[in-house]
């Protein structure tokens, strides 16, 4: 143990700012060594589109495809965001996706049934979301009720309120223009690659400040050949998306021409780069870290940790009032059925297939991006192969029991390599 | 300056500096348990003062009391001179109190920095300041000549458990403390480990803080402490200087409350058997 320690120490201070391929080297030793980070869903992403490709080649690859892919993934990707902020505290929430079905069901009644402007309707579904994450919230951080039974308790109560609000078989239409945008209309493609300028080029531009106010500080810095490997990557998947989502989509391209971005990915973007701020490199976002990992070392160095399990599931339902506006897009009405099914379970699947630990203090907001892709791969390619959705659910169960298990062991092994 | 600090301080070597914390008469009872009964404590700057006793004797108590997590019933407490009233933990670290308890209180999957500055992040705008962090907590470990930790940025979940106990007196010495109390901090720890930290511990007193040391192992306590101070069923036995003491002497101190003619009178200490610890009579 001290030797490796020792060895570990002399390698280190022997190259400060490791090159390109040393650093290839310390990941794969980290990777070794049971921190697996996004790397199990990565390869899995890449393993189910070769699958696909091979059996249904034409109609997988298809921009049209591509483009359903992502409305298909855009409500459990950000409901993934959210139950990560409760996951990170080992805690779980069962009623997010009636939470998202409840903010939809307020949305369609402002704005349809009582005709406010669509900002006051916005507000509503977001308050909405708030309330009940600051009910779960206290019940669970003040009262000391199991995150799991409460939010039980709120999936089924909830499942009520949808059903009171609609009414028994009902559904409310929604016909905001700017609401059915998000999911049914696209950016022109020139703003597609202004888009994918913006994103590379902050990356670049907040990557060098940081590097610069390193240096400035006199800590080892990232080397240059890291960052421009790391820089040419997201360019080139980046630019591969945008470029494929350019393509005209469109059946009968004389009659209507779909092409371009779809507006729920500047949409996630936002919501990635903001969350990803909050929860890297804020204190509140340090200390629902620090709650996850130890909680009694949290209250110890005068962490208020009730306030921080309150604010994350807070965070939880009010991203799932922002799936619930995406829900209604998508579908253009809502129903007692929204946020219902599948859609709880496929969340917390992308986050923990994404990478998140179901054991509290790992996770990150990209995991919900990568693990919902997974999840969306699968309901997405699955019926191009077979019409059994049974199969469909089978499948999607191994590939989450598949990540709990990488989960489970890498956790293991980290605790032999002493790492955990 | 009260006078009343200097009245009770026993007499010992004479360049010995004014104490950085002291206590005079401190009671404090749990319910019916009278834990701590009158005790007398000095801890001076730049020495370092081993706390010991058997299991039971009151050594938590005392600390915590320090600490401002049970705050002490009756007693004075003077801290630099200052009488003061700690009612809370957060009160004993802002006049610069610090504790590093036992179980160390580190979060496994944060990094070195990021616990050493736990609830206590610098800000920059709406973010952390995580250079100045980065900078302060290598100059702290630096400071210690903590040479054992190769990276500021590992988790904690991949050191050793000397490293932690470094990682944990480190973050207590980050903020400007004067006092620095270790519980048990060798306890767990191999015999190298056990080596580092205890010249960890003896680099804090020559920094010039007030350090306290609780162990069981007389050994660590010989050969780091300039002051053995020894609680025997909620009293004070003894503190003296470590150099007029043996470790026989300090064991019989621990298990009697008297060697020679060294601490309780004879009639309390003689009658050890037939205390009745939970009401001290």
């Amino acid at each position: 143990m001290s030797s490796t320690l020792t060895s570990d120490a002399a390698a280190s201070e022997a190259s400060a700012s490791p090159g390109l391929g040393e650093s290839v080297r310390n990941y794969w030793d980290r990777v070794r060594g049971g921190e697996l980070g996004s790397l199990p869903a990565v390869a899995g992403l890449v393993a189910l589109i070769i699958v696909f490709t091979v059996l249904e080649g034409d109609t997988f690859l298809s921009a049209f495809n591509f483009a359903n892919l992502i409305n298909q993934s855009a409500m459990i990707i950000v409901l993934a965001m959210g139950l990560i902020f409760v996951l990170l505290l080992g805690e779980i929430d069962l009623s997010a996706g009636y939470a998202a079905g409840t903010c939809a069901a307020i949305l369609g009644v402002t704005l349809t049934q009582r005709g406010w402007p669509l900002w006051m309707a916005l507000g509503a579904t977001l308050l909405t979301g708030v309330i009940i994450g600051l009910l779960i919230g206290l019940l669970v951080a003040k009262l000391g009720i199991p995150s799991f039974v409460v939010t039980l308790a709120a999936f089924l109560a909830l499942q009520g309120v949808i059903l009171l609000i609609i009414g028994e078989g009902g559904t409310i239409g929604i016909d905001d223009p700017t609401i059915l945008k998000i999911m049914n209309a696209n950016m022109s493609p020139l703003a597609g690659w202004i888009l994918f300028g913006i994103v590379v080029g902050g990356w670049a531009l907040l990557s060098l400040l940081k590097m610069r106010g390193r240096r400035a500080a006199g800590l080892p810095v990232e080397n240059m050949s890291v960052f421009l490997a790391k820089l040419i990557a997201l360019a080139v998947i980046l630019g591969a998306v945008v470029y494929i989502l350019n393509q005209e989509r469109s059946r009968n391209p004389a009659i209507t021409s779909i092409m371009g971005v779809p507006y729920v990915v500047p949409l996630i973007l936002i919501l990635v780069v903001g969350l990803t701020y909050v929860l890297g490199r804020t204190g509140f976002g340090r200390h629902v870290y620090a709650v996850g990992g130890n909680a009694e070392a949290s209250r110890r160095a005068g962490i208020n940790v009730s306030r921080i399990r309150i604010a994350c599931f807070i965070a939880c339902s009010t991203l799932a009032a922002v799936a619930g506006i995406l829900f209604a897009s998508r579908d253009n009405s809502i129903s007692p059925s929204t946020g219902g099914s599948t859609t709880l379970l496929y969340a917390v699947g992308a986050a923990v297939i994404g990478g998140t630990s179901l054991f509290g203090g790992r996770g990150r907001i990209i995991d919900a991006v990568i693990g919902g892709l997974v999840v969306g791969v699968i309901a997405n390619g699955l019926p191009l192969v077979t019409q059994e959705s049974g199969i469909a659910f089978i499948v999607t169960g191994l590939v989450l029991l598949v990540a709990a298990s990488v989960d489970a062991l890498s956790r293991r092994r980290a605790m032999a390599t002493g790492r955990a | 300056m009260s006078v009343s600090t200097q009245s009770g301080v026993r007499p010992s070597s004479g360049r010995t500096p004014d104490p950085v914390l002291s206590l005079r008469g401190v009671h404090k009872s749990f319910g019916a348990v009278h834990v701590l009964q009158g005790v007398d404590f000095d801890v001076y700057p730049g020495q370092v003062t081993a706390l010991v006793g058997d299991n039971g004797a009151g050594k938590s108590t005392l600390i915590k009391g320090v600490a401002g997590i049970y705050p002490f019933d009756d007693g004075d407490f003077f801290f630099e001179g200052q009488k003061v009233h700690i009612s809370d933990p957060k009160h004993a670290n802002a006049l610069g109190i610090e504790v590093v308890y036992q179980d160390l209180a580190l979060c496994d999957n944060l990094d070195v920095v990021a616990n050493m500055f736990l609830g206590r992040e610098e800000k920059k705008g709406p973010g952390l300041d995580e250079a100045a962090m980065e900078r302060k907590a290598s100059e702290t470990l630096a400071g210690l000549s903590v040479r054992t930790l190769s990276s500021v940025r590992r988790t904690v979940a991949s050191l050793s458990g000397g490293q932690r106990q470094t990682v944990a007196i480190a973050r207590a010495v980050l903020w400007n403390s004067k006092l620095v109390i270790l519980d048990e901090p060798t306890a767990a720890l191999g015999v190298a480990q056990t080596e580092q930290v205890l010249s960890l511990v003896e680099r804090l007193a020559q920094n010039g803080l007030g350090v306290v040391l609780i162990s069981h192992n007389i050994n660590d306590v010989m050969r780091v402490a300039d002051h053995i101070a020894c609680l025997y069923l909620g009293r004070m036995a003894a503190q003296v200087p470590a150099s007029e003491v043996t470790n026989s002497q300090v064991v019989e101190l621990i298990t009697t409350g008297r060697t020679g003619d060294i601490g309780l009178p004879a009639q309390v200490a003689n009658h050890a058997d037939a205390i009745d610890p939970t009401t001290g009579a």
